[in-house]
């Protein structure tokens, strides 16, 4: 918590923060140059990469400016955060490989979609 | 009762962490608040997980989101992808804002500030919920229309340029329907059937065949491109005409006209468990609005209880961003 002073200055540069990356997701995923639709990173186009790190950052600023993490004990800190980023880490990345094994064995499969 | 409590009877002291150290520094409250937050957000993370899994099962079948979701209030007709949801955004955004400001105010004890805050949250947290209701109205009510095959796959059809076609553009109406409804009212009792499309099957079979200029275009994507679905010819479009099993109009939890089953089914899961989120949210700080203003936390001489409920409306916020990125941009 800190001081009990204000933190007005810290809020609306936070809210500023997090309207300029949301602005420039919309104004990428309307345009979608080609150069980062089409061209892809590990399965996936480099628009999404750059969606899912801004997304991240926005996350970052909400739990550490918004939900205060930034004023808590460091342990406590580690405490949430650490669990978090390891297991959602790990879910994400056995599911996508798996879907995208999934997709493979499909489209090469003998059985196909006949009607 | 007393058998079963066993720290409440004895004297013993519990450990809280050694005098003066307090290990993480917080509140019971606050600290129990973040552990549900962490436990929920792991919930949150499973069904983005299936989602992303399920999605990269049918990569190449998958609907594209920006035809999905391209309305916009009192702009009818007109193809307005992601301004919806960035409104959204921007609006549940900024009830974080006026949250985080309640907290704030609560620091420095000044109630009135910390009331119209909260009020103004409560505010923003109802508009949102209602954009969500009106968004689900889009999705369940549909634009254009579809037809399901034998094999559960969803055809869509469009003109020689490729512009979108609404089933009723096409489809013949002069014919007579094969599939009236049984319904109550026609002296039809304990029987379901028939259907309650605007058309039929065998007219838009019939629209198919009379109109030359209609193709079908697929649940498929290009092969060595995601982002654009299989068109037919005319000759294939008629051949498939053969397979035509349902007509499909907006969403439900079998099926929907946008594409993959599992499409309708995962957006309705995960908005759905995300926008009764927001309802508890709401509810919470009305709860917390009143008790501002019967000055409970005047004479608690603090406003954590402000700080808690703050910390549950961020995550909802938290967790929108994740959600929008996953269904609306990715």
């Amino acid at each position: 918590m800190g001081a009990h002073a204000s933190n007005t200055k810290r809020i609306w540069q936070v809210f500023i923060y997090l309207s300029v990356l949301t602005i420039v997701e919309v104004i990428l995923g309307i345009l979608k140059p080609d150069a980062l639709f089409h061209n892809e990173l590990f399965s996936l186009s480099y628009l999404n990469w750059i969606f899912i790190i801004l997304t991240i950052v926005k996350a970052y600023y909400i739990m550490w400016a918004f939900m205060h993490l930034e004023g808590e004990k460091s342990s406590f800190r580690w405490s949430i955060v650490a669990p978090m980023v390891f297991l959602i880490a790990y879910l994400v990345c056995l599911l996508l490989i798996e879907g995208e094994y999934i997709h493979d064995v499909f489209k090469t499969s003998s059985m196909r979609w006949i009607f | 009762m007393g058998a079963t409590v066993t720290t409440a009877a004895t004297k013993e002291k519990i450990w809280e962490g050694g005098e003066d150290i307090h290990p993480l520094g917080a509140s019971y409250g606050k600290m129990m608040m973040w552990f549900f937050i962490l436990s929920d957000s792991l919930t949150f993370a499973g069904f983005l997980a299936a989602y992303g899994f399920t999605r990269f099962k049918f990569m190449d079948s998958w609907p594209i989101a920006d035809e999905v979701f391209n309305h916009f209030p009192f702009m009818h007709g007109t193809d307005a992808p992601m301004y919806y949801v960035a409104l959204m955004t921007f609006i549940l955004i900024f009830s974080s804002v006026t949250m985080v400001l309640a907290v704030d105010a609560g620091h420095q004890m000044k109630k009135k500030k910390v009331a119209t805050y909260m009020l103004l949250t409560i505010v923003g947290g109802l508009v949102f919920v209602g954009s969500q209701a009106w968004e689900w109205k889009n999705f369940i009510t549909g634009t254009y229309g579809a037809v399901e095959t034998r094999g559960g796959e969803i055809l869509q059809f469009v003109d020689k340029d490729g512009k979108r076609l609404a089933l009723a553009d096409f489809a013949d109406t002069t014919m007579a329907r094969e599939d009236a409804a049984l319904t109550k009212n026609k002296g039809v009792w304990g029987m379901s059937g028939g259907s309650n499309t605007s058309v039929s099957l065998s007219q838009v079979k019939a629209g198919l065949e009379k109109n030359p200029d209609v193709l079908i275009r697929t649940q498929h994507t290009v092969p060595g491109n995601k982002h654009e679905k299989i068109t037919l010819n005319r000759e294939q479009t008629l051949q498939r005409a053969n397979d035509f099993k349902f007509v499909v109009e907006g969403a439900n939890l079998v099926r929907n006209e946008y594409g993959h089953k599992s499409f309708g089914d995962l957006f309705f899961f995960i908005t759905g468990f995300h926008g009764f989120h927001v309802s508890v949210g709401v509810l919470l700080n009305i709860i917390i609005f009143f008790n501002v203003l019967l000055g409970t936390y005047e004479k608690r001489r603090t406003y954590e209880m402000v700080e808690k409920v703050g910390l549950y409306w961020h995550f909802v916020d938290l967790v929108w961003v994740f959600v929008f990125t996953f269904f609306y941009l990715v």
